[in-house]
């Protein structure tokens, strides 16, 4: 079979993995439509002006749990599984076929490309069914959506495979979700990025995740809340090239670290 | 097809200042059962893994079935299959589901129907392999090493915490390979495995070779002498001797017929293996100190 092939079945493979983790599709494909539904609730009181704004708890939530989402369904999910695969042998047992590399890449984009796209479209039919939040209603909008959210998966799956060489399987989930939970606060998913400081702001402009929301408030949000952000604009193509230096970054970073191998092993 | 599977010269592998494989020679010819017996820290991994291709050597020639198996591609890969040590992964699958997957890989595999079959996975074929016992997941390893029909096929510990029923199916499959003339290559901490096994043995230590030779003749057990012992008056008599058929026929002249309790023993293989290595085990606990 050829590359391409394998890289499909790999895909299936995959997926059939992932849907029977229990706790992955959880923790990682659930949670931000969960988080969604919470907020949504909690935060009720707070937009009770919003027959006259527009503005609902679920409509100024959704742009972060759809950041969070693309960043759960790729990096965490590629940091974790990748390190896990390392640790238990699977990826040696992988090396010794004859496989090309390529074909586990495949599967792994494969992988993250079905679950976060799922998990989007579950997140905005909530969303729109559950709370009325108004879809973005032009083609603009759903362009700048296709690339942030294309360039924010790529760039979350070069980066979490990078990442998972960081750690053992043991100790991975403590070394990602820490981290990333750190910066999902400061990024402006659960908290409203006015709100954090700016030191913080700036610390939270130097990772992906900050862009991402940035750039999904850009879509979902009214232009009015624009003038909100830091630089008092979406700033839509500057969201864009920080992505795309993500990804390129996280793919050189990627294919020059990574290694089939348990470390001390080789 | 080339006569010899794998080829060996003057092989070195140092790690640090530590010389896991100091100058090894080996040919493993084709269609053989070949068994690697060595202590731990022998060389035994570092030699299976460089001829596997997962290790870079530092010097010496090696020939995996006429190819050097450092950035050998997928054509060599298709060739062998390979029986890791340590097995995990997979959890979430079933074995079919594994198999599939891992026989599309291969230009010509075997029917995975056909594979679990032979490895007796019938009954477990859909379940999920966490549920798998350690016998039925080491045939699982054994299944996916040979789904790609390979020539050569490198069993690194296949039996390691088996049970003897177990241990002794297994020999049966990896038996039924070698007829099919499948070039295995095994190591192994149990004598009595590479005995059943083995058409040659080579001993290492100290990431040289010791001795290499049917698993019979090996250390020269043929030539070494028997003991011939028997029970006598309610006490157990014994005697050392390199001609224990003659003692047998006096002993049964001298009984009139059967001799009681008559057992005539050469030393095991593990006796031989374990004299080969004494000193060499030696040497390596004075050098590490404590």
């Amino acid at each position: 079979m050829n590359t391409l092939a394998l890289g499909v079945d790999r895909t299936t493979v995959e997926l059939k993995m992932y849907s029977r983790e229990k706790e992955a599709v959880f923790f990682s494909f659930l949670f931000p439509i969960l988080l969604l539904l919470l907020f949504s609730v909690i935060f009720s009181s707070q937009f009770e002006d919003s027959a006259r704004t527009g503005m609902t708890a679920a409509r100024y939530f959704l742009p972060g749990m759809v950041a969070a989402g693309v960043i759960l369904t790729s990096f965490q999910t590629m940091a974790m599984s990748v390190a896990a695969e390392r640790d238990d042998g699977t990826l040696k047992r992988l090396r010794a076929t004859p496989m090309p590399p390529a074909a586990y890449f495949l599967g792994k984009v494969g992988l993250v490309v079905c679950t976060s796209l799922v998990q989007v479209v579950l997140l905005l039919l909530v969303a729109r069914l559950a709370f009325d939040v108004p879809l973005p209603d032009t083609g603009g909008r759903w362009l700048l959506f296709a690339g942030v959210f294309s360039l924010g998966v790529f760039g979350g799956t070069v980066l979490g495979i990078a990442y998972s060489s960081l750690a053992s399987s043991r100790s991975i989930g403590a070394v990602v979700i820490g981290p990333q939970l750190v910066l999902q606060f400061i990024s402006g998913v659960y908290i409203a990025f006015t709100d954090v400081p700016q030191w913080l702001q700036q610390v939270a402009s130097v990772f992906p995740l900050k862009w991402i929301a940035q750039g999904m408030r850009a879509v979902f949000l009214p232009d009015g809340l624009a003038s909100a952000e830091m630089a008092g604009s979406w700033e839509p193509g500057r969201v864009l090239l920080v992505l795309a230096g993500w990804a390129v970054a996280g793919l050189v970073l990627c294919l020059t670290t990574f290694t089939w191998f348990k470390r001390g092993t080789v | 097809m080339s006569e010899t599977a794998i080829r060996i010269r003057e092989l070195t592998k140092t790690y640090g200042s530590h010389r896991a494989v100091a100058g090894l020679d080996l040919d493993v010819h084709t269609g053989e059962v070949f068994a690697l017996l060595g202590p731990n820290g022998a060389g035994k991994t570092t030699t299976v893994e460089i001829l596997e291709g997962f290790r870079d050597r530092d010097g010496g020639e090696v020939s995996v079935l006429g190819t050097d198996p450092h950035g050998a591609g997928r054509a060599w890969r298709d060739r062998i299959g390979i029986v890791l040590q340590t097995s995990g992964g997979l959890d979430l699958l079933t074995p079919r589901e594994a198999l599939r997957s891992t026989a599309r890989c291969y230009a010509t595999p075997r029917d995975v129907d056909e594979v679990i079959e032979a490895t007796g996975l019938g009954a477990k074929a859909d379940d999920r392999i966490t549920g798998l016992s350690g016998g039925q997941r080491r045939r699982l390893d054994v299944a996916l090493g040979i789904v790609g029909r390979p020539e050569l096929l490198f069993l690194d510990e296949p039996t390691t915490g088996f049970d003897p029923q177990a241990r002794r199916d297994f020999w049966e499959l990896i038996r039924g390979l070698a007829q099919g003339g499948t070039t295995i290559l095994l190591t192994t901490h149990y004598l009595d495995e590479a005995e059943h096994l083995a058409d040659r043995v080579g001993v290492i230590a100290g990431g040289r070779l010791l001795a290499l030779d049917t698993p019979a003749a090996l250390g020269g057990r043929q030539s070494q002498e028997a003991t011939v012992s028997w029970e006598e008056d309610g006490t157990r008599r014994s005697v050392r001797t390199g001609t224990p058929t003659t003692e047998v026929a006096s002993l049964a002249a001298r009984f009139g017929g059967e001799v009681p309790e008559l057992t005539v023993t050469r030393p095991s293989l593990e006796d031989t293996y374990l004299g080969l290595i004494a000193p060499h085990v030696t040497t390596e606990r004075q050098e590490v100190p404590a």
